[in-house]
C-alpha cells in the first residue's frame, strides 16, 4: 500500500464535469492494497467513469463482499453510501438494496473466490433476477487475503506462486452469465482503461444485471511466469470482437464509422453505446453465438475481452415485480396501511 | 391416554377429533365443522396434527368445544371420527371411555372398532357417496362433507349456518354449494334415522364469539407486516412459516396495488436460500424499507453469519421464526419452542438480540408491528418467535384494534434536512447516551455517506484494529442492549402474593392459564409471569426475586427459557424447575397441574 496522503485540497484548475464536481470528488480514502494492484486500476477506472458520467455522488451505491477487490468499494466516491457485507453474499444485500429504492445506481465489486466460489449462488440468482446493477468481479484468479490459494477461476494447469498446478476445470464468470441469461456481459483488463471506463459507463446505463468481469492481476501472489491471470498474459492473450463507445444522452454521435461495421445500441436513460466491431463475424447480441465464441477462443488460450453480449430488453427486477416508479422507501405509509376503515372488512374473512 | 368419563352431558364442553388421510380433502369439511361451532356462537379450539407429507399419511384434526372459552387442548377425545383404516386401532383407544365413535360402515368393520364402553355410529359413508355421486374425486371428497353432516345431525349443528358457511365459501362456484350441501344433507339425514340426535354431548347456541375471528398466528403477523408498512418480503419457502409470506402475498394482493396503475406498492423476493432471504432483508432495511422475513430452525441456522453482521453493523431486520420441532430437520410441522438459545445469541463472536414472544393471533399482528418499530428504533435485528401450534392453527381471538394515529416509528434517521443542518455526521456516535446511534439512507447527501463494514470499525464508521476503538463500540452496544430492554412488550404478571409462581412464555400461555385455574380450584394458589420479550425487563428481575419457587414452563427439552433467565437475570437457578413438554404436540392444562402436583408432593414450597 502507498504511504502518501492524498492532498485534501483539489488542484483548482482540474477540469470539471456537468455538476462542477473534478475527477477527484469521485475518489474515495486512500487503497490499502498492494502497490500495483489490478483492482486499483479498476477503482481509477470506476471513479473515471462516474466523473464522466457527472453522477451526483449520493446517487450511487457501493457493496462489496469480503476480499482484496471487496475492500475498494471504499476507495472510490466517497459522497456515496457503502455496504462492506459478508463473504460472497453482496448479491442478496444489492437485492434488498435495489428492492427499497430502484432509483439509486448500485455498483457491486467483488472478487472470483467472492463471486465465483463461496457466493456462486447469490451471483447466479442475482443475474436471474436480473436486479439493475453493475457487477464488477475483479478476476486474478487467486485469494489474496489469505496469501496464495487458487481460486475457482485458475485456469487448469496455471501455476501458483509455490510451482503447484491447479488441476480442477475453472468457471468463467462470462460463460456462467451468458448460461443464466444476464443482460450485460463484458470483460476487460485491469490494463486497459481505454476499454474498460466506456464499459463501466455502458454498465451503468444498462438497466439490468451488467457483470464485467475484469482480469485485474495480483501483483503479490499471482503475477508469475506460469499464470494465467499475470499482467504478461492477460495483455498478450486478449483480444476484443467488438469494442464499445459510450455516447451521453444528450450528444450525438458524431464519430463516423464504416457502415456495417457499427451497431448503435439505446440505453434506457437515453444514451446510447456504438458497438465497433473488430471481428465483422461477432453479433454481440446472439447469446448463443457468443458462448460458442468465448468457448473457441478459450481454447486457444485467449480471452475475448469488451462487450461479450448485450440484451436491452429483457425486463429488469422491478418489472418482474411491477413496483410502482417511485423508491418503495419513499411510498407514504397512508398509502402502505389500510388504516382502521379496512379493517372490519379484512377481520369479516376470518369468522 | 383417556384421563376421565365423559359420561356426563357435555353441553358445548367436549372434543372431537377426526382422523384423516392427508390430501384427501379432509382439512375443509373439519374447517366447517368448527366454523359452523364458531358461528353458533360457542367458543372453539382447533389444532391440526399434519405429516410432512402431501398425500397419504395420516392426519388428525381435533376440535375442542369450551363453553369457558379456555384456549388449550383439552388433552382427551370424547368424539373421534374415525375415516382413517391405517389409524382406526389407535384412534378408537384414545376415545375416552363413554365418548362416541363415528366410522365408515360400508365394510365389515374389524374387531378393533369394538369397544363396550363407547358409542358408536356406523354411516355407510363410502357406499352412500357412491349412490350419490358419479364422478371418482366427487365420492372421495363428498365422503367428507358427508361425515360433517352426519357429526352435525348427531352434536345438534345449525344447518342453515353450514349453508351460509359453504355460500360464503363457493360463492364464485354456486353448483359446489348445491353438491356439497347434498352430501351433507345425506349424511344427517342418515344418522337422523338411524341414531337417536342429538347426543347429550352436543352443541347449543350461545353468545361468546361474537367481536372474534378464528384466525392462525402466521395469517395475523403477515396482517400486521401490511398494517406496519412493510414493503419488502424475502423468503425462501419453508415449513410452518410459508403461510406467512402467503398470507401477506394476498392482502398486499388485495390492499397495495395502485387503483391507477395497477403497480405494486411491495416487492415479494422468493430467494435461493435464507442466507440470501435475509440478506435481502437486510440490505432493504438498510436502505430505509421496512423488510421481513419468515423462516424456521433450519433458517435460522443458515442465517446465522448475517445476523451478526446486522448486529454489528447496526442494520435494522424483522425476522419471524415459526418455531418447529428441531433439532436439524426435526419434525416440520410439530411445534415446539427449541429456537430460544439459537435467536438469543445468533451468530459468532458476542452478539445478543431481541425477541418477542406472541401468545396468540392478536399478538403476533401486535408484535409484528412492534418488531419493526423496534428493529428501527434499535437498529438491530429483532425475532418474533412464534410457535407452529400459533402460527399454524386457527385460534379464536378477539377482532384486532387499530389506532389510525399510528406512525411507524423510524427511529433515529436523519432527514435531508436534518443532515443540512449538520456540521459533520458520524455514523456511531451514541450523542443521547442510550447507546443507540443516528443513521441516514443512501441518496441522501454526500456529507451523510458513510460506510456499513462488519470488519472492526470505530464510532466514526471508520476501519479499526485498534483495541480500545473496537472496544469502545462493543460497549456502546451493551448500553443499547440495555435500552432494548426498556423498550421490549413487558412481561405481564398475575398475582404477587403466592410463594411460587410459572414463568412461561407463547403458546404455553394457554394450558399454563387453565392449568392455574385448576389448581386453584384444589386450593392451590400459584403466581404466574408471561415473558413477552428479551432481554428482560426490571419487571422479570422483580418476579423472579419475589418467589421462593419458579416453574418454568416451556415445550423444549433443554429448558432454554430456564438457561436465558440463569443467564440474563439476577435469579438463583436453584429456585427454577423446569415443566418440559417437546414430543411435538400442544400442551395441555393436565400436563401442568400434574408437573406442579407432583413437585409439591415433594415438598416444594408453594
Amino acid at each position: 500500500m502507498s504511504f502518501i496522503a492524498k492532498p485534501k485540497v483539489a488542484n483548482p484548475s482540474l477540469p470539471v464535469n456537468e455538476l462542477g464536481l473534478n475527477r477527484r470528488n469521485y475518489e474515495g480514502s486512500m487503497s490499502t492494497l498492494c502497490a500495483g494492484c489490478g483492482h486499483d486500476s479498476v477503482t481509477a477506472a470506476i471513479v473515471q467513469a462516474a466523473y464522466e458520467l457527472a453522477l451526483p455522488p449520493q446517487s450511487v451505491v457501493k457493496l462489496s463482499g469480503i476480499g482484496c477487490s471487496s475492500k475498494t468499494t471504499a476507495y472510490f466516491v466517497a459522497g456515496a453510501h457503502g455496504f462492506n457485507s459478508v463473504h460472497g453474499r453482496m448479491p442478496s444485500i444489492a437485492t434488498g438494496a435495489n428492492a427499497a429504492n430502484r432509483n439509486l445506481r448500485y455498483i457491486g465489486v467483488s472478487g472470483d473466490g467472492d463471486s465465483l466460489s463461496i457466493g456462486v449462488g447469490q451471483l447466479a440468482h442475482a443475474i436471474r433476477r436480473n436486479v439493475d446493477m453493475v457487477y464488477i468481479l475483479e478476476n486474478n484468479g487467486v485469494y489474496g487475503l489469505t496469501k496464495g490459494q487458487f481460486s475457482a477461476s485458475a485456469d487448469l494447469g496455471s501455476k501458483s506462486k509455490k510451482g503447484e498446478a491447479n488441476e480442477q476445470e475453472p468457471i468463467d464468470p462470462v460463460l456462467l452469465a451468458l448460461a443464466l441469461g444476464a443482460s450485460f456481459v463484458a470483460r476487460s483488463f485491469s490494463g486497459d482503461k481505454e476499454q474498460l471506463v466506456p464499459l463501466i459507463k455502458a454498465g451503468l446505463s444498462h438497466r439490468g444485471f451488467a457483470i464485467i468481469d475484469v482480469l485485474s492481476p495480483c501483483v503479490t501472489f499471482n503475477d508469475h511466469e506460469g499464470s494465467t491471470k499475470s499482467y504478461g498474459y492477460v495483455r498478450e492473450h486478449s483480444q476484443a470482437p467488438v469494442a464499445a463507445d459510450y455516447v451521453a444522452p444528450q450528444r450525438e454521435i458524431s464519430v463516423s464509422y464504416q457502415p456495417g461495421e457499427v451497431l448503435p445500441v439505446t440505453m434506457h436513460d437515453g444514451s446510447s453505446i456504438v458497438l465497433r466491431k473488430l471481428d465483422p463475424e461477432y453479433d454481440p447480441t446472439d447469446r448463443a453465438r457468443a458462448a460458442a465464441y468465448v468457448q473457441e477462443r478459450a481454447m486457444r488460450n485467449e480471452y475475448v475481452t469488451g462487450l461479450i453480449y448485450i440484451d436491452q430488453k429483457r425486463r429488469d427486477f422491478h418489472a418482474r415485480s411491477n413496483t410502482v416508479d417511485a423508491a418503495l422507501n419513499s411510498v407514504p405509509f397512508e398509502r402502505l396501511c389500510p388504516g382502521a376503515t379496512k379493517l372490519p372488512k379484512i377481520l369479516g374473512s376470518f369468522r | 391416554m383417556p384421563e376421565r368419563a365423559s359420561a356426563s352431558p357435555r353441553v358445548n364442553d367436549f372434543t372431537v377429533k377426526f382422523a384423516n388421510v392427508n390430501g384427501s380433502g379432509s382439512a375443509s369439511a373439519n374447517s366447517l365443522v368448527m366454523k359452523a361451532i364458531f358461528r353458533m356462537g360457542v367458543p372453539v379450539v382447533g389444532k391440526n396434527f399434519f405429516p410432512s407429507n402431501i398425500q397419504g399419511l395420516p392426519t388428525w384434526y381435533e376440535i375442542r368445544v369450551t363453553r369457558d372459552g379456555w384456549r388449550a387442548r383439552s388433552g382427551h377425545v370424547d368424539i373421534m371420527v374415525a375415516m382413517n383404516a391405517e389409524t382406526y386401532a389407535p384412534d378408537v383407544r384414545e376415545v375416552s371411555p363413554g365418548g362416541c365413535l363415528l366410522y365408515d360402515s360400508t365394510w365389515p368393520s374389524s374387531t378393533l372398532l369394538s369397544r363396550a364402553d363407547l358409542k358408536t355410529f356406523g354411516v355407510p359413508f363410502a357406499e352412500l357417496c357412491n349412490a350419490n355421486f358419479e364422478s371418482a374425486r366427487a365420492r372421495t371428497l363428498m365422503k367428507n362433507i358427508m361425515y360433517a353432516g352426519a357429526l352435525a345431525a348427531l352434536i345438534d349443528l345449525d344447518l342453515e349456518v353450514i349453508r351460509t358457511l359453504l355460500a360464503e365459501t363457493f360463492a364464485k362456484k354456486p353448483a359446489l354449494v348445491e353438491s356439497n350441501m347434498k352430501a351433507i344433507e345425506i349424511g344427517y339425514r342418515y344418522a337422523r334415522e338411524h341414531f337417536e340426535c342429538p347426543l347429550a354431548t352436543r352443541i347449543e347456541r350461545m353468545n361468546s364469539t361474537a367481536g372474534h375471528v378464528m384466525i392462525d398466528g402466521n395469517t395475523a403477523a403477515a396482517l400486521g407486516c401490511l398494517y406496519a408498512g412493510a414493503t419488502v418480503g424475502a423468503w425462501y419457502p419453508i415449513t410452518p412459516s410459508t403461510s406467512l409470506m402467503d398470507a401477506f402475498r394476498a392482502f398486499c394482493g388485495r390492499h397495495r396495488v395502485d387503483a391507477e396503475t395497477g403497480r405494486n406498492d411491495y416487492i415479494i423476493v422468493q430467494a435461493e436460500d435464507e442466507l440470501a432471504a435475509i440478506g435481502i432483508v437486510i440490505g432493504a432495511s438498510w436502505n430505509g424499507a421496512r423488510a421481513f422475513t419468515p423462516t424456521s430452525g433450519p433458517g435460522i441456522s443458515l442465517m446465522e453469519e448475517f445476523i451478526g453482521l446486522a448486529y454489528y453493523a447496526e442494520v435494522p431486520a424483522v425476522i419471524f421464526d415459526v418455531l418447529r420441532v428441531g433439532p436439524s430437520t426435526g419434525m416440520p410441522t410439530r411445534t415446539q419452542q427449541c429456537d430460544l438459545m439459537a435467536c438469543a445469541y445468533a451468530s459468532h463472536g458476542d452478539t445478543r438480540h431481541v425477541m418477542l414472544f406472541p401468545d396468540s393471533p392478536e399478538e403476533c399482528f401486535q408484535m409484528a408491528i412492534q418488531a419493526f418499530d423496534l428493529a428501527e428504533r434499535l437498529q438491530t435485528p429483532v425475532f418474533v418467535l412464534l410457535d407452529l401450534d400459533i402460527g399454524m392453527n386457527d385460534w379464536m381471538a378477539p377482532d384486532f384494534k387499530w389506532d389510525d394515529n399510528y406512525r411507524p416509528d423510524r427511529g433515529k434517521m436523519l432527514t435531508d434536512e436534518q443532515v443540512a443542518g449538520l456540521g459533520k455526521f458520524h455514523r456511531y456516535l451514541d450523542p443521547d447516551g442510550d447507546g443507540i446511534p443516528y443513521r441516514t439512507l443512501p441518496g441522501v447527501s454526500p456529507k451523510a455517506a458513510y460506510f456499513t463494514r462488519g470488519s472492526g470499525h470505530n464510532r466514526f464508521g471508520v476501519y479499526t484494529e485498534d483495541s480500545a476503538e473496537y472496544q469502545d463500540v462493543m460497549d456502546r452496544l451493551t448500553r443499547k442492549f440495555a435500552t432494548a430492554a426498556r423498550l421490549v412488550p413487558q412481561a405481564v404478571a398475575d398475582g404477587r402474593s403466592a410463594k411460587a409462581g410459572i414463568v412461561c412464555l407463547g403458546s404455553s400461555d394457554a394450558p399454563v392459564r387453565e392449568a392455574l385455574a385448576t389448581l386453584r380450584r384444589s386450593g392451590t394458589a400459584i403466581d404466574y409471569l408471561r415473558v413477552r420479550g428479551f432481554p428482560f425487563g426490571a419487571e422479570v428481575e422483580e418476579f423472579l426475586a419475589t418467589h421462593q419457587t419458579l416453574f418454568v414452563v416451556e415445550q423444549n427439552r433443554d429448558a432454554q427459557l430456564r438457561s436465558l433467565l440463569v443467564l440474563e437475570t439476577a435469579v438463583d437457578k436453584q429456585k427454577l424447575r423446569s415443566i418440559l413438554h417437546y414430543n411435538g404436540l400442544p400442551m395441555s392444562a393436565s400436563w401442568i397441574v400434574d408437573g406442579i402436583n407432583s413437585a409439591l408432593a415433594k415438598g416444594v414450597a408453594a
